[in-house]
This record gives structure tokens, C-alpha cells and sequence, in this order.
């Protein structure tokens, strides 16, 4: 019996100290990471936003080395890109974007020693974890200005692709800006692609031709917020403040602050307290937020999304808080309900106020 | 009217860019030479034209710069296939990937920037006309050159002498060669036109278009503007109605769904390039019929004087 415990002793020591050391401490300028990019870091949008982060992250840990692949598409090619990382003493992995994620839980499965951060996706193991922010919160408190700043009732939205990040995101806003102005209608047009100034801009311009008077946008050019301008109607920008494409017409946008998560998980890494967890964080974590509001918003709008900022940060309420109606007027979600996490995540339906279709 | 009028205006202004990339490639092609470097080089425009704009605030420096580079991106490809007699697949599929990549490596800094750019400057009494008016005279100064253009490469390739010796060249570098001109010689004198045009196309769109550099803005309006030579079957007027054609079908799918009517965009988008395939296929059909249809006889093979049996 003694043998027994001594073995089994002996045993769950050896266990315990092969996983201590594999996620054990680290110094700074020992740790290594490598980015997986999905677009070239100049897109101005998604792409450059996650590099600012990795700089961030860079600056925060000084010795701290880091690397990236920028254009790599979401398929093998990863996979290939991720080993070389690793080949190169890459600790710690960022795959940023959807498309990997089978490829990143592959690669580390055959490397349990490295540390994998896969960004919007669901999949994770003992060396995988997920991050991702809730953009729909600050989508929603942008809405609150839209709606009210517009006077034809109409606003124009410029999506790149129909998938649920870009849906929850119209929603979000819709709901926000049917809050300030309960008439207001949100006209979307699709672009079916994620990078096209000059589509962006023909689309903002249709909108505008179509009775809009406030512009948003989810794409990843600056051409919505330029056209906007040119065009002299307000727009809310996404990504980062755009508010140099329209100095006089930009009245917000919400923003990605890639960098404090990045530090997180560095820093995490760094003091070997790193665990597979979700990430996914919103406004409260000030992951994602407004830029900065311009003086044509009247003061007591601002108050309100002060207010409806708090209300997200307690946790008591949420955006997607019952009651909410979709399309036809049926109720989806019940009064006192909240949506959960993963119907959030898989969203494919619009709420009442928006005007247009998704395509299936 | 109320909505065709946006409609069509939204054609020209969007079919501009493609027009000057297809008319650069109407004329290298109508020498003999295929360049598939369009885009990479409609890139290298975009970004050389903005950089010197950003810097000289001068938008015509800008144009001017991006012919340039145009013609000297150009000169490689020229090199490769006209000197050595490379594959020309090969050399404009590298010419593509050099554009891009360079100018992404070189646009680094340039991001988030804007320019001043061209503005709209409606011409006097034409403007006013109605229909015609806003759809065609109601635009930047590019826009206008486009029309010049036009109707000079028609004059010129079809009834000039060095448009006449153009169209051989592109039919059959050895009775070129035979009249005691230089084949080589006229096949990089008009492939290199041709990439400064593509070039300038580019410029178009980060100087008039948006007003800003992005990295691969162009997105893929190289490779309709090769499609385009087909479907204007290497004619300048005729690529005037394909790249409207496109630009217009574009800007009709997005207006479409901003009017909430729920006709499947992608349908629409399809339609130019079926109209190219069709193209494609009466050409083949009536290829050596005698017909003045169908590409120059020596497009894509590589010639060379000492070679001459």
C-alpha cells in the first residue's frame, strides 16, 4: 500500500513539475511571441489596430521580443507559419483572426510547451485560449449619438461581410440609436468585402442618396468617413478615431484597445500564471471604448452615454437585455431575459429598426 | 431620372480607374506584348501618385510621378519579354506580386494619411445639360482626360501610320521587322505607355477617387481590366462601355440595397464578366473567318529578329 502511495506520489510530482515548467515563469527577455496577421499591418483597420497592441506589449516588457506574418490566409498556409514561429523560439502564439482557429488547436496539439492565444474563436485545450472583445457595447453607445444627431430618421450603414461579429455590431447600434430617437431606421448596405476605399465610398454615397443622414460603418478604410465629410453628413467611425478623414463630421467611433490584452497575456506569461481561459471583455475592461466625442453632441447626449456606460460596467444590464424585437416585431428576447454569450457569438438575425437583408 | 442619374454618374466616376489600366493594356497587347501586371502596377501607381502629392500638395506632380514608376515597373516586364523572351504569363504574374508587395513595404508610413487630391470641377454649360450633364461633366480633371484619351487612341491606332505599324507589330513582328522597322523596339515603346496608363489608372484612385493610400486599394480592378481588353475586343471606345459597364453594375448592386429591396447583389456583380465569357466565346468561334474580331495574331509570343526562319 505504502509502494503504492510512494509510486503515486512519485508520479503526480513528476506530472505537476513537466506542466510547472512548461508554463512556469518566464524573464522578458526570454519570451518570444509571434503574431499571425490576417491582413497586411497598413489596412489602416483591423490589421494595424492588432499591431499597435503587439507595440504596446513590446513597450511594456522591455527585452521582450516579437514577431509577425502579416497576409496570411485563413487555411494550411497558418499552419506553416505558426511552426516557423515556434522553430524560431516562439513561446507564445496570436493567431488574430477567426479562420485559424482549427489550424492554431492542430499546432498545438504537437506543442503542448507553447502557449496559443486565438482571437474570436470558441475552440481552446490546455495550451489554447480565446480572446475577444465586446465591440456591440460600444457599438451601442455610439448608436445613442447617431440617433440623436440624425433628422431624417435615417441612418446609413456601410458592413463588409455578413457574419455575426458585423450583425451584433448593427444591432447593438440600431438598439443605441432607437433609444435617442425611437423613429430612426438603420439602412444597411453590404460590401461583401472587408478592404475596398473606393466600394466603401460608393456605398456611403448610395446611402446618403438614399435619405441618410448619419453614416456608420464596419469596414476597415478611412473612404466612409472621408466620403461623409465631402458629402457634409455625420458619421461614426470603427477601428480607431477616424476623425482625421472627417475633422468636422466625426462624431465618434468605437475603438479596439488591442494593447491591454496583450499586455494581460504577457504579463500573465511572464509570471507563469498564464491558464487556457475566454477572454472576452467590453467596456468595463476599457478592451474596447469610444474615441473621443465631438462638440456638435449636445451635452445631455453625453451624459446619457455616460450614464448607459456605467449602466454596462455594473453588470446589471446589458445590450442585448430583454425586451428585444427582431425584424417582423417578434419578441426573441423576454422582458428580464439577457442573451447568452454564445447566441451573441452566432447571431444571424436583425432587430426591429434595421432596414435591409442578410444574405444567406 | 432622380435615380438613374446617381446611377450613371456613379458608373463613370468608378469606371475611370479600370478605363485608363484598360487602355494602357488595349495598347501593349495590340503589340503583341501580355502584361498581367496590371494591378501590381495600378498599386505602384496609387502609392507613387499619393507619396508625391502628400509631400508636393500638387496632385498633377502626383499623376506625373505615377506615370512615371508606370513606365519604369513597366520596363521589366518589357526587358523580360521582349530582350530575353520570357513567358509572359510568368513575368506580369511577377510584376503583380512585385507591385503589391512594394508598394505595401513602401506605404508603411503613409497610412492614415490624406490629400487634398483632385476636386470635382463642374465644366461651364456642359454641366448644365440635362442628363449628360451630371453624368458626364460633372467631375474631376482625370475624369475629363479619360474622354481625350479615348478619342486619341482610336485616332491614332486606327488611323495614324504608327498605329498602323502598332497593329502589325501585334499581328506579326516579322513582316514588321521585314519593312525595315524594329519589332523590339515598338514592343517596348508601347508596353511601357501601357504600364504608365495602368499606373496612372491607379493614381486615380488614392488622388481622386478617396483621397487616401491603403494598402492593395485597388482590389482586384487590374485583373477586370484585363478582362475588359477582351470584352472591348482591343478596342478604346468599346473599353469605354465595359468599364462603365462595370463601374455601373457595381454602384447599382449597392444602391439597390439602399433603396431595401432585397435583389441578391451577387447576381448583379456577376453579369460583366458573364458578358465577358460570351465575348470570349464569339471571338473563338469566329477566329479565322476573316473577320477583324479577335486578339492580335502574335499576342503573348515572343519574338526575336535572329530567330527569323
Amino acid at each position: 500500500m505504502k509502494k503504492y502511495l510512494l509510486a503515486f506520489l512519485c508520479l503526480t510530482l513528476v506530472m505537476g513539475s513537466t506542466i510547472a515548467l512548461a508554463f512556469g515563469p518566464v524573464a522578458a527577455k526570454d519570451l518570444k511571441a509571434g503574431f499571425v496577421y490576417v491582413g497586411p499591418v497598413g489596412d489602416g483597420g483591423w490589421t494595424y489596430m492588432h499591431d499597435l497592441g503587439r507595440l504596446d506589449m513590446e513597450k511594456a516588457f522591455p527585452g521582450m521580443e516579437s514577431f509577425f506574418v502579416e497576409s496570411v490566409p485563413e487555411g494550411p498556409d497558418s499552419v506553416r507559419v505558426m511552426e516557423t514561429f515556434i522553430r524560431n523560439g516562439a513561446k507564445l502564439v496570436f493567431a488574430t483572426s477567426f479562420g485559424y482557429m482549427d489550424f492554431v488547436q492542430d499546432v498545438a496539439a504537437k506543442n503542448p510547451d507553447v502557449i496559443f492565444m486565438h482571437c474570436s474563436g470558441y475552440k481552446r485545450a490546455d495550451n489554447v485560449g480565446t480572446y475577444f472583445g465586446r465591440m456591440y457595447q460600444a457599438r451601442y453607445l455610439s448608436g445613442l449619438i447617431a440617433g440623436k444627431m440624425s433628422k431624417s430618421n435615417i441612418i446609413g450603414f456601410v458592413a463588409a461581410n455578413p457574419i455575426p461579429e458585423v450583425i451584433r455590431g448593427i444591432n447593438a447600434f440600431t438598439l443605441g440609436a432607437q433609444k435617442t430617437n425611437p423613429d430612426v431606421k438603420v439602412k444597411v448596405v453590404w460590401l461583401f468585402s472587408w478592404f475596398d476605399p473606393a466600394k466603401e465610398k460608393e456605398a456611403t454615397l448610395a446611402l446618403i442618396d438614399a435619405g441618410a443622414d448619419v453614416i456608420a460603418m464596419h469596414a476597415d478604410s478611412g473612404a466612409a468617413p472621408q466620403t461623409a465629410e465631402e458629402a457634409g453628413v455625420y458619421v461614426v467611425g470603427y477601428n480607431n478615431d477616424m476623425s482625421r478623414y472627417a475633422p468636422t463630421k466625426h462624431l465618434t467611433a468605437p475603438v479596439w484597445n488591442w494593447g491591454m490584452v496583450y499586455k494581460h497575456i504577457a504579463g500573465q506569461v511572464i509570471d507563469g500564471t498564464w491558464k487556457t481561459s475566454d477572454i472576452w471583455w467590453g467596456l468595463k475592461e476599457d478592451f474596447v471604448g469610444l474615441a473621443p466625442v465631438s462638440n456638435a453632441v449636445p451635452e445631455d447626449i453625453v451624459a446619457l452615454v455616460n450614464s448607459e456606460k456605467e449602466k454596462i460596467i455594473s453588470g446589471n444590464w446589458d445590450v442585448f437585455s430583454g425586451p428585444v424585437k427582431n425584424q417582423k416585431g417578434e419578441i426573441v428576447i423576454k422582458n428580464g431575459d439577457r442573451m447568452s454569450d454564445g447566441d451573441m457569438l452566432g447571431m444571424n438575425w436583425f432587430v426591429m429598426g434595421v432596414e435591409g437583408d442578410i444574405p444567406k | 431620372m432622380d435615380v438613374i442619374v446617381p446611377i450613371l454618374t456613379a458608373a463613370v466616376r468608378s469606371g475611370t480607374p479600370i478605363l485608363y489600366a484598360t487602355l494602357g493594356e488595349i495598347l501593349t497587347e495590340r503589340s503583341g506584348v501580355l502584361n498581367l501586371g496590371i494591378e501590381g502596377l495600378m498599386l505602384m501607381g496609387a502609392f507613387s501618385g499619393f507619396i508625391v502629392t502628400h509631400t508636393t500638395g500638387n496632385p498633377w506632380l502626383g499623376v506625373a510621378a505615377a506615370f512615371i514608376v508606370g513606365v519604369a515597373v513597366a520596363t521589366i516586364h518589357a526587358f523580360l519579354c521582349v530582350t530575353i523572351g520570357a513567358n509572359q504569363v510568368v513575368s506580369g504574374l511577377a510584376i503583380t506580386m512585385f507591385g503589391t508587395g512594394a508598394s505595401s513595404l513602401l506605404g508603411r508610413g503613409m497610412i492614415g494619411e490624406t490629400v487634398g487630391g483632385f476636386a470635382r470641377i463642374p465644366l461651364p454649360f456642359l454641366s448644365k445639360i440635362p442628363v449628360l450633364g451630371p453624368v458626364l461633366f460633372d467631375h474631376d480633371p482625370l475624369v475629363y482626360f479619360s474622354y481625350i484619351l479615348v478619342a486619341f487612341l482610336t485616332w491614332f491606332i486606327f488611323y495614324t501610320r504608327p498605329g498602323l505599324n502598332l497593329r502589325a507589330v501585334g499581328e506579326s513582328p516579322k513582316v514588321v521587322d521585314a519593312m525595315g522597322l524594329n519589332s523590339a523596339r515598338l514592343r517596348y515603346f508601347y508596353t511601357l505607355a501601357g504600364g504608365g496608363l495602368a499606373s496612372v489608372g491607379g493614381a486615380y484612385m488614392s488622388l481622386a477617387y478617396t483621397k487616401m493610400w491603403g494598402d492593395g486599394m485597388t482590389a482586384g480592378r487590374g485583373w477586370i481590366a484585363i478582362a475588359l481588353v477582351i470584352f472591348a475586343i482591343w478596342h478604346p471606345a468599346r473599353a469605354v462601355l465595359g468599364a462603365y459597364l462595370f463601374g455601373g453594375v457595381g454602384a447599382m448592386q449597392l444602391r439597390i440595397q439602399a433603396a431595401g429591396t432585397s435583389f441578391p447583389a451577387p447576381l448583379l456583380m456577376m453579369m460583366p464578366y458573364l458578358l465577358t465569357i460570351i465575348v470570349l466565346v464569339i471571338i473563338s468561334i469566329q477566329k479565322g473567318r476573316g473577320i477583324l474580331l479577335g486578339s492580335p495574331g502574335s499576342l503573348g509570343v515572343p519574338y526575336s529578329r535572329e530567330e527569323r526562319g
